[in-house]
């Protein structure tokens, strides 16, 4: 359908456009920004005045829960949040049942996602077979079925000359590797940042160090192996500023950062709250400045939700006996917006980290507007605000922001030029 | 963003009374001096021929051990009987558990028996927060140790101890010695002398055995033992627990006791006056040697007598904060009705 999306302020922080003006779509691509075309007529105008056009989130973590954990979430109901988030195209990560090391899972998640139409789905392939850190999985395979990067999230290796090749098996073929650098052995039992607060609930601690010894070894193995990496879900500020060490002396990696962990802080366990309950763990105050800082800087390419949504029973256990996850994928703008509001960040660089910068860590066809890219697109209301909880699509209401007000509220998302969530 | 409401203190009801008893954390020196004024009265029950007071008659205390114990059980179903309460204990460790029943039906199976209060002791550091948050809140629940985190009734017995034998808190000196990092009796007890003004708080350890942290409890970090009980009014020691050496916290028991045990010798360094504490069950020749313990300085099997009365004292306060609640909260409701 021609679609005339009218008097937006369109922000593409890819070219660094940010002007107010009308985009023209067409056969579910971007045909142009501004004027419209010789002889378009639009068969639908959406009028966007006093909302802000941005491309379409990507977000490169939702456990979409499929196959595998139905009860906890599916692939349809998961998409659909994120859709109410902002997000046009989504990783999943591998920790599905069976694991997603064949491609006949790769292929199972995307066809069921294309059927369900909410957002576009890149999953994420088991770097080792089952996760377990010896045998590799097919990656060649798992490319070709829709892989778009590997990963083992924090399943240790046996070892590291078994990490090793790993890494120099996928460079061989050009692969990106998604660290999530957590030493296993040092943060064993752990449940809460070793500090404080963990110290004063009695709960284990899971020291700074669990992350940056690990990411230490990480990068120096991919400096040697030559592979694309990407580091996500970093929680420390010593570990941000190694990555931003790393990329000084060349080394062309990424990060991001979960959403959460640059709002919260250790100190929400006070009450043995398991909404808190979260691996890797809320860390202190000055960690999570030290990754405000570093997705400031652009060292954090990229803010993902890190979406994982349970079931009621889940949660519903002493702190310790409880799952680990956040469920805030269709929060996603409006949390973030939260970092504009406070000053942190301008709307361009937000909507960088939150666009082009995680479709650019994965190589992912999205996050930017262009005549002739996808007409991916989130229009927002940055004046308006949206209630937590209000409306909730994700299975998962394992959220601790349920009944905040947050600043923005996204009223369309638009997926391949068609409706994908409408406030 | 806008800011959480400020909850309640989950363990006070609407008049800032003891409803349930979780841990220290958030009570009011003023209530922690109820207690041990409270506990000092019933002190005097157990020396009558006939111990009892009809404060809980007809009401049950469901005792819910999820972890093993002996002495602690045993205190909570004396100070129940002596408050004239029916009194049911349960070893859920050796039970409905290893069915796999979860903790939170365990619980409500035992509510809907129509019991008055649980004495719950679990392993996870949280479990009685969580009972009492979301699982029977209108029952009184009383931590009888969970995890690391707390044993609000060992902490204040021992504070009862501290004050029977040396008159108040403030101007003693108090070392806690051994694994604090796993001990849910010193982080009771150092919130405790907290609250109620001791201004000398040490602990003794090796770094292996101590969290991060300490200087919140308001307490000073000693690695050597000597040094850190010197002048001391009061020495808490701490159960040393076997597996501790294969986790590589310690090489063995043998370099534990030379350089932390409680000897004849090390005492000396103390005041004369020193007193000897420990939570029990000891481990003679581990953390502290026989003659200490059974010598003169030792109020050891007094912290137990002194534990019935604070038992006592606690379950008939919270008993009677949670009655008060649930008066105020059905008023409440048919005022709205009206």
């Amino acid at each position: 359908m021609r679609t005339r999306i009218l008097g937006a302020r369109v922000i593409d922080p890819s070219s660094g456009l940010d002007q107010v003006g009308d985009i023209h779509l067409e056969k579910g691509k971007i045909v142009a920004l501004g004027q419209a075309p010789a002889g378009f007529e639009a068969e639908r105008e959406i009028d966007a005045r006093g909302l802000v056009a941005a491309p379409g989130l990507v977000d490169l973590s939702v456990a979409l829960r499929e196959p595998g954990y139905s009860r906890k979430g599916n692939i349809a109901s998961e998409t659909r949040a994120a859709a109410a988030g902002g997000v046009t195209s989504l990783c999943c990560p591998p920790q599905t049942k069976p694991v997603l090391d064949t491609p006949a899972v790769a292929e199972l998640i995307i066809d069921r996602a294309r059927e369900a139409g909410h957002t576009k789905v890149h999953p994420v392939g088991a770097l080792a077979k089952g996760l377990e850190g010896e045998q590799l999985a097919e990656l060649v395979a798992l490319r070709d079925a829709g892989c778009v990067a590997f990963g083992n999230g924090l399943a240790p290796f046996a070892g590291n000359r078994y990490l090793r090749r790993a890494l120099e098996y996928a460079a061989t073929f050009n692969l990106t590797v998604v660290f999530h650098s957590q030493d296993a052995a040092l943060a064993e039992g752990g449940l809460a940042h070793e500090g404080p607060t963990a110290n004063f609930l009695g709960l284990a601690g899971i020291p700074e160090t669990a992350e940056t010894v690990a990411l230490a070894r990480d990068l120096l193995l991919v400096e040697q192996a030559g592979v694309r990496a990407h580091f996500s879900q970093l929680t420390t500020a010593r570990g941000a500023q190694m990555i931003a060490e790393a990329q000084a002396r060349g080394l062309p990696v990424t990060a991001d950062v979960a959403l959460y962990q640059l709002i919260l802080t250790d100190k929400a366990l006070a009450d043995f709250s398991s909404l808190y309950h979260v691996q890797p763990p809320l860390r202190s105050r000055a960690d999570r400045d030290g990754l405000r800082e570093a997705v400031k800087r652009g060292v954090i390419q990229a803010i993902s939700s890190h979406h994982q949504p349970h079931e009621p029973d889940a949660k519903l256990a002493p702190f310790g006996d409880t799952e680990p996850g956040i469920s805030s994928a269709e929060l996603l703008l409006p949390l973030a917006m939260t970092l504009v509001q406070e000053g942190l960040l301008d709307l361009p660089t937000l909507l960088a980290r939150l666009t082009c910068g995680p479709a650019k860590a994965l190589r992912l066809p999205a996050g930017r507007l262009a005549a002739g890219a996808p007409a991916d697109l989130v229009l927002f209301d940055p004046q308006a605000s949206t209630l937590a909880g209000e409306r909730w699509l994700s299975r998962g209401r394992n959220c601790p922001f349920m009944g905040h007000v947050l600043p923005g509220a996204v009223r369309y998302t638009l997926l391949d030029g068609r409706i994908s969530y409408q406030a | 963003m806008t800011p959480n409401v400020v909850k309640r203190p989950l363990q006070l009801n609407a008049q800032g009374q003891l409803r349930h008893f979780l841990s220290l954390d958030g009570l009011s020196r003023e209530l922690l001096t109820e207690i041990l004024d409270t506990a000092d009265s019933f002190l005097e029950v157990g020396t009558r021929s006939v111990k009892k007071v009809p404060l809980l008659r007809g009401k049950t205390v469901c005792n819910v051990f999820f972890e093993n114990s002996t002495r602690t059980r045993t205190t909570f179903e004396m100070a129940a009987q002596r408050l004239s309460a029916d009194v049911i204990t349960l070893n859920v460790s050796t039970s409905s558990t290893s069915k796999g029943e979860t903790l939170f039906d365990t619980l409500r199976n035992l509510e809907a028996m129509a019991a008055d209060m649980f004495v719950v002791r679990h392993a996870d550091s949280g479990a009685a927060h969580f009972i009492a948050e979301h699982v029977c809140p209108d029952v009184a629940v009383i931590n009888g140790g969970d995890g690391r985190h707390a044993h609000p009734t060992q902490g204040m017995l021992d504070m009862l101890t501290i004050r029977r034998h040396k008159g108040g808190f403030e101007n003693l000196s108090v070392a806690i010695v051994g694994d604090i990092l796993h001990s849910r009796v010193a982080r009771s007890d150092m919130l405790a002398l907290q609250t109620l003004g001791c201004r000398d708080i040490r602990v003794i350890g090796p770094k292996t055995l101590l969290p991060v942290g300490l200087e919140q409890y308001g307490a000073r970090v000693f690695h050597d033992m000597a040094e850190g009980l010197k002048d001391v009014d009061v020495i808490v020691m701490l159960r040393l627990q076997r597996e501790r050496m294969q986790g590589g916290l310690l090489p063995s028991q043998g370099e534990f006791y030379r350089l932390y045990g409680l000897s004849t010798a090390r005492l000396a360094v103390a005041k004369p006056d020193a007193i000897v504490m420990h939570p029990g069950p000891i481990n003679r020749g581990v953390e502290i040697e026989s003659a200490v313990a059974d010598g003169s300085q030792s109020v050891i099997l007094n912290q137990v007598t002194y534990g019935i009365a604070v038992r006592m004292a606690v379950l008939s306060m919270a008993m009677s904060g949670q009655t008060a609640q649930r008066q105020l909260t059905s008023e409440s409701a048919s005022e709205e009705q009206n």
